[in-house]
């Protein structure tokens, strides 16, 4: 087994798992109708590259666990999903704020995956790749509309963005096995992607009329399998059922 | 080449023709569960129809966007269309690469989706209202009811539509 490409294949797999699952949460509770339709297409796609990223982990790893073992049937410790994709969805513009951080990060990793030596990491990141933009749209727009709106949602989002900010360090900083794989080809090298991340997040920050919050030391390695207390609780909600009725299908 | 193919290969060849176009005509009639006025060859989500050297039927479908939950039950309505022409068992190859895009809907297929109240997906900003045709219309979301569609709202007739998003 290629250990480093499966876990590999779990960051980013796990990432996007955990975001789906806590953006499905505000399905019938988002402020608008068109936004928890938004919301909920979103945690769709996420939901769809999870598992397509899940089952390849799974057959590399070569255990016989599919998508839905490694889903429900890990704990927290065994997640490598970035930090900032658990953090709890606050109010709306938290949830977007966390949503642009991230969807601005896969547009640069998918794009840089789509050269990947390995053909079907390449394919499943052109295929996120497109979904990830329109992703982008719609969370860059509402953050220059809530940053650039009244003093009371620009207050909210600036917050949000402190808090957050922090975790964004782990989007690039790279692992000994993420190290590995650019070496071999299979990932892009992080060090180069984060420029180009940052001129975008700098870009929209300056047009939402909001400040850049100073780097600083983060306390969570989600890529370790180090996580906040945060994921535990969404993951004794997400998989309840499958601990309580193993094997349950419908 | 084909005076280079021995009689009984020439004859094996046509089968698997005449099999392939079978099976694209049959799947002509298997609708997107989701907008069931156009076939899953209407939109391009069909990659490939093939047979092996045994004779055994491959179909290749590429999903629309990777978490779209009619992919599901687009599998399940291939094999059972192909089991009713005959067809016991089929390999459906899920294709990921390239990514399915929507310049590949068919033309026809465009023509069905207006008719039936869907913009079809253009890479222009403004949407033509497929009720009153009018061009004066504006994005209510980028999200619609399901995964391919936004929202509009057409200011000539009033009337809401969607509209297939250009991917």
């Amino acid at each position: 087994m290629n250990e480093d490409l499966f876990r590999y294949l779990l960051i980013l797999g796990d990432t996007n798992l955990v975001l789906a699952q806590r953006l499905g949460a505000w399905v019938g509770h988002a402020p608008a109708l068109e936004e928890d339709l938004a919301l909920g297409n979103l945690a769709l796609d996420h939901l769809g590259q999870a598992r397509l990223l899940l089952t390849y982990a799974g057959e590399v790893e070569g255990r016989g666990r599919d998508e839905d073992a490694l889903a429900y049937l890990r704990d927290a410790p065994e997640f490598l999903n970035l930090a900032l994709a658990e953090q709890p969805n606050g109010d709306f513009g938290r949830t977007v704020v966390r949503q642009w951080l991230i969807d601005s990060w896969q547009a640069e990793l998918y794009a840089g995956l789509q050269k990947s030596s390995d053909a079907r990491l390449a394919g499943i990141a052109a295929k996120a790749l497109k979904e990830t933009l329109y992703h982008r749209r719609f969370s860059a727009g509402w953050v220059i509309r809530l940053g650039d709106g009244t003093d009371e949602s620009h207050r909210r989002v600036q917050e949000s963005l402190n808090e957050l900010w922090p975790l964004t360090e782990e989007l690039f900083a790279p692992s000994d096995l993420e190290h590995r794989l650019a070496a071999c080809g299979i990932a892009p090298e992080l060090g180069e992607l984060r420029p180009r991340w940052s001129h975008s997040v700098d870009q929209l920050l300056r047009e939402a009329t909001l400040t850049r919050p100073a780097s600083s030391p983060y306390p969570w390695h989600g890529k370790e399998g180090v996580h906040s207390e945060h994921l535990g609780h969404m993951l004794g909600e997400m998989q309840h059922l499958q601990r309580t009725y193993p094997g349950a299908r419908w | 080449m084909v005076t280079t193919l021995t009689r009984a290969q020439s004859a094996a060849h046509a089968a698997a023709d005449a099999g392939e176009a079978h099976v694209w005509q049959a799947l002509t009639a298997v609708a997107d569960p989701e907008i069931p006025v156009v076939s899953i060859v209407d939109l391009g989500i069909v990659r490939f129809v093939r047979f092996d050297a045994a004779g055994k039927l491959e179909v290749g479908l590429t999903p629309t966007y990777s978490g779209c939950p009619a992919t599901e039950v687009i599998r399940r309505c291939v094999r059972e269309t192909l089991q009713g022409i005959g067809y016991p068992s089929v390999v459906v190859t899920e294709v990921l690469s390239p990514p399915w895009t929507t310049d590949w809907i068919t033309p026809s297929g465009r023509q069905k989706l207006a008719a039936f109240g869907i913009a079809p997906p253009a890479p222009t900003a403004t949407a033509t209202c497929p009720r009153c045709a009018s061009r004066d219309t504006r994005l209510v979301s980028e999200f619609g009811s399901t995964p391919c569609k936004a929202h509009y709202q057409c200011r000539a007739c009033l009337e809401p539509f969607d509209r297939f998003k250009c991917l």
